[in-house]
């Protein structure tokens, strides 16, 4: 045990180069805009000494290196600054748009997951058939369909032709979340309050956005799991366990899967970036108040704060998602830790 | 004579369908997307010839008509025929595309190499700026980059060039390295061949193969990042006919059942980067079977 | 002594997309009970085919396309499932070559013990599965506490041990081994046969040993039976078939050994190469290599004979 430790704790220092390198890659290409933000900001006629002043209040006239160590010593904090355009903290602006996007990019995983690896496992059991070939070639399809194009025309089809589903935001016109919002978790929060209409509308709203996710990336799970089952099942350790007399399904279930689960379980962690991705546009599409939304909104009015913010936001997301997952993999894999 | 075109339209069939049945399902998924490929670059190539008007027409019929009669595909808000707009825009598209997965290519490879063979403390740098990028989402980095170098054909090539660099990056590094310790690699050295002969003549040969299949997977990449960035409203000014900025476009009148806008400007990317996908996936099939297991 | 295995006109096919290869053709074998039978030949002869088929765990597409595999005077190859597994690992074990890549690597060792003990004997307490692993390490000249770890913590020769273990731990009948000295150095393959040796007088077991190795069989094995091109060629005692080699073939091996007290300015080689399994040729399938092959061997497969317990399938004894 005192091994997985000792993993741990060096997986978690690596960890840390790397998202200073992803925080001054973010600081860099913020600052590399053709132009001057304070004058656009202003509205581009502003006289020089209303610029100047500005400039001077954001602290944009200290040299470079000391704007990099504020910067680096204010992300330590989680202090991300205040927004140029409206009147709050950047962290706090985005801690209330993150459930939105936790919500979205879960419901997401799961669906993926669930298609992916089923879809995998039996491809690999129905091995040239038929039922395979159909699986891969979806696999391949589905992963080129742009996930946005994906929303519209789940969107196109169930919210409009046939009328079944939303197609916009967390909640319907006649919920209102502040009767239940707490932790921004909407199910969570609906549940506690025992709200189960609102728990089954919120259900709702979530179905298309997640499932445009979901489907988008379930092909690659399909292939993943697909190609990992077919290379467990080959292994001489089914066959020995075939000899010593044990049931086909324990075989494939237990000793396969579980051999077959840990490149899965890698790719889970790359996964996250895609998810982080494809979150942004799906939130743009379905008009879902996440993060993912956030930063465009605030891409259009230029308040570069909450930009940077938001991007820095999902490089921790992202770097703490794969530090996880990277854990648990060597919770399952003992070959890793000794 | 011997060579009448029939014959060797008959010799080029079963020359095709020889290797489909030595190869199997990834030999006909290579072909399909190679032929996608060709008709969508003519398409781009003949633009003006195919398309019945121009893109920018606004007067080409009433506006948004549904798909019928001389409007293939209806016409927009703007009274400008949506079909003639897909052919101009698979310019846009593929230019973009292609032209970006080069740019990536030669400096991945470039760094790769270089990285790869020389070791030490540049080869430690480098490989952790190239693996904290490629952890980091492409898309929201392509997004930052698009936002602040602004609207225009080359910036937003640069935009989607530079998230596809650490992936060329890993890829010839790690053959590189593994090439290194080849035995034929000591023996040139043995009789003194220089540092960038080994590279260029051993190592570099070796990588290519490879390469070239994440070079066809990169331009499909490139056109899904290329789209996402215009759809989002980035990277492209309104002037310049693109896919993705006609569905951005388009999903305003999606609500009152206005469906040919966005259904076929998406199916055209998603059919140009199928086409690019099954390419490269049929030649990895082909040239190395466990080559890709992304 | 009592026959506990028959294999009866035994013939696999494997079905691919260039013909269907006859890995094993027309094989009948008779095994008596506590000896050891060393199953020898080149590669590609049929004799691993062979002992995967025993247990039915041919790899698809593999198939038993005719013959009878008598255990006890029950059909293995027309038997139902369940008694198929009851059968597997309980009476008739199988080791393999790999230790490394035969054991799970995701399961510490005396999990694995424990699993094979729980699929055979339902009511198992787990107290007394891990004594009765305990007690099989120790047989095995391994300390009990590395039970508690996972088959990479090993060096090969305990691994080796490990499955020789798993596949005794329900005192089986018979065990099969499958090349299991192969992936072994040479110091460690000597203790394996050793361990073989006193785990069988132990155990009172039947073993087929399957290699290409004939040093090996000629320690440990009782009787030997030598296979060419999915055939067998002879089958005989041990030191008969070594001093007095009847079939072309054996002979052809034995000659083509290096002797170090030989006086040999050259190596003496078969000519030829291992037959085509997907086009045999007809009648004896080593005639086109065989130096007394006669007209008859062209176009009929040889017959069994018999001398004193040495079978030999060839015409020149005819």
């Amino acid at each position: 045990m005192k091994n997985l430790a000792r993993y741990i704790i060096t997986r978690l220092l690596l960890t840390i180069p790397m998202v200073f390198i992803l925080l001054s890659i973010v600081f860099v290409v913020l600052r590399i805009m053709p132009g001057d933000p304070v004058s656009s900001m202003l509205g581009g006629h502003a006289p020089e000494k209303v610029i100047e002043q500005k400039k001077e209040e954001l602290g944009l006239n200290r040299p470079i290196a000391i704007q990099y160590l504020d910067y680096l010593w204010q992300v330590c904090r989680l202090d991300l600054g205040e927004s140029m355009v409206f009147k709050q903290r950047v962290t706090k602006a985005i801690i209330e748009k993150l459930p939105a996007t936790i919500e979205l990019t879960a419901f997401g995983m799961i669906i993926t997951l669930f298609l992916g690896i089923l879809m995998g496992a039996y491809a690999a059991d129905k091995r040239r058939s038929a039922q395979d070939n159909l699986i891969r070639l979806y696999g391949i399809v589905v992963y080129c369909i742009p996930v946005f194009w994906m929303g519209l025309m789940l969107q196109l089809i169930f919210g409009i032709w046939l009328d079944v589903l939303p197609i916009a935001g967390r909640t319907g016109a006649r919920v209102f979340a502040s009767t239940f919002e707490k932790t921004g978790f909407y199910i969570l929060d609906t549940i506690l309050v025992r709200d189960f209409s609102a728990l089954g509308d919120v259900l709702i709203h979530l179905i298309l956005p997640a499932f445009t996710l979901g489907l988008v990336l379930s092909g690659i799970f399909i292939r993943l799991t697909r190609a990992n089952m077919l290379d467990v099942l080959r292994a001489d350790y089914i066959i020995a366990a075939e000899a010593r007399g044990i049931k086909h399904r324990k075989i494939v279930y237990k000793h396969a899967l579980k051999n077959a689960l840990i490149p899965i379980l890698t790719m889970m962690g790359l996964q996250i970036a895609l998810l982080m991705a494809g979150a942004v546009l799906t939130e743009t599409t379905f008009s879902w108040p996440g993060m993912g939304r956030l930063l465009l909104e605030r891409i259009y009015l230029r308040d570069y704060p909450t930009i940077q913010g938001v991007i820095i936001m999902i490089a921790l997301i992202v770097a703490m998602a794969s530090l996880i997952v990277d854990i648990i993999y060597a919770i399952v894999d003992p070959r890793v830790r000794y | 004579m011997r060579y009448s075109p029939a014959a060797g339209i008959a010799r080029i069939i079963s020359s095709f369908t020889g290797l489909g049945k030595k190869y199997g399902l990834e030999w006909w998924i290579l072909v399909i997307g190679a032929v996608v490929i060709l008709a969508i670059i003519s398409m781009a190539l003949f633009a003006g010839s195919i398309a019945p008007f121009s893109p920018y027409d606004q007067n080409t019929g009433p506006q948004l008509l549904p798909p019928g009669g001389e409007h293939l595909m209806g016409t927009d808000n703007l009274q400008r025929d949506v079909w003639s707009r897909i052919v101009h825009g698979s310019r846009t598209i593929l230019l973009i595309a292609v032209l970006a997965a080069i740019i990536s290519s030669v400096f991945g490879i470039s760094l790769g190499l270089i990285s790869g063979f020389s070791g030490g403390f540049f080869d430690r740098v480098v490989s952790l700026v190239m693996d904290s990028v490629y952890s980091f989402p492409g898309l929201i980095l392509a997004i930052a980059f698009a936002a602040m170098l602004g609207p225009g054909v080359i910036n937003i090539t640069l935009a989607v060039a530079v998230i596809y660099i650490p992936t060329y990056f890993r890829l010839v590094r790690g053959q590189t390295l593994s090439i290194k310790e080849e035995l034929y690699v000591e023996a040139a050295r043995a009789i003194g061949a220089s540092g960038s002969t080994i590279l260029w003549k051993y190592i570099f040969p070796n990588v290519i193969a490879t390469t070239v299949v994440v070079f066809t997977l990169n331009v499909a990449d490139a056109i899904m990042i290329e789209a996402a960035l215009t759809y989002l409203g980035l990277g492209l000014p309104p002037s310049i006919v693109d896919w993705g900025m006609d569905l951005s476009m388009g999903k305003k009148f999606l609500p009152s059942g206005v469906w040919w806008l966005i259904t076929f400007p998406g199916a055209m990317i998603s059919l140009l980067a199928l086409g690019f996908t099954m390419l490269g996936e049929g030649l990895a099939e082909i040239l190395n079977p466990r080559l890709l297991e992304r | 002594m009592e026959t506990i295995l028959k294999i009866e006109d035994l013939s696999v096919h494997f079905p691919i997309n260039i013909g269907t290869v006859r890995a094993v053709e027309g094989v009948s074998l008779e095994l008596q009970q506590g000896e050891v039978m060393g199953l020898v030949g080149e590669s590609g002869c049929g004799k691993s085919t062979l002992g995967f088929s025993i247990l039915r765990l041919l790899r698809p597409p593999g198939k038993i396309v005719g013959g009878r595999i008598l255990y006890h005077g029950r059909d293995i190859v027309q038997m139902g499932e369940r008694e198929l597994l009851s059968l597997r690992g309980r009476k008739i074990a199988m080791i393999f070559q790999d230790p490394l890549t035969s054991l799970n690597p995701l399961f510490r060792i005396d999990q694995q013990f424990t699993e094979t003990l729980f699929t055979h004997e339902r009511g198992l307490g787990k107290r007394e599965a891990f004594n009765r692993a305990e007690l099989m390490l120790e047989s095995l000249g391994i300390s009990p506490e590395r039970l508690l770890e996972y088959p990479h913590q090993m060096s090969g020769g305990m691994r080796q041990r490990i499955m020789i273990g798993m596949g005794l731990i329900l005192n089986p009948d018979l065990l099969i081994a499958d090349e299991p000295t192969t992936s072994l150095d040479v110091i460690v393959e000597a203790q394996f046969l050793d361990l073989l040796n006193e785990l069988r007088k132990q155990f009172n077991l039947t073993i087929i040993l399957i290699t290409h190795n004939l040093g090996n069989v000629a320690q440990l094995a009782d009787r030997i039976t030598v296979m060419y091109g999915g055939t067998i060629a002879e089958i005989g005692p041990a030191n008969e078939i070594f001093d007095e080699p009847l079939h072309p073939y054996t002979q052809g091996l034995l000659a083509s050994i290096p002797n170090i007290k030989l006086d040999q300015p050259k190596l003496q080689t078969m000519p030829g190469s291992p037959p085509d399994l997907v086009n045999p040729p007809p009648g004896c399938v080593f005639h086109p290599r065989c130096p007394h092959a006669k007209e008859i061997c062209k176009h009929e497969t040889p017959e069994m004979t018999e001398r004193d317990g040495h079978l030999v399938f060839c015409w020149l004894y005819r």
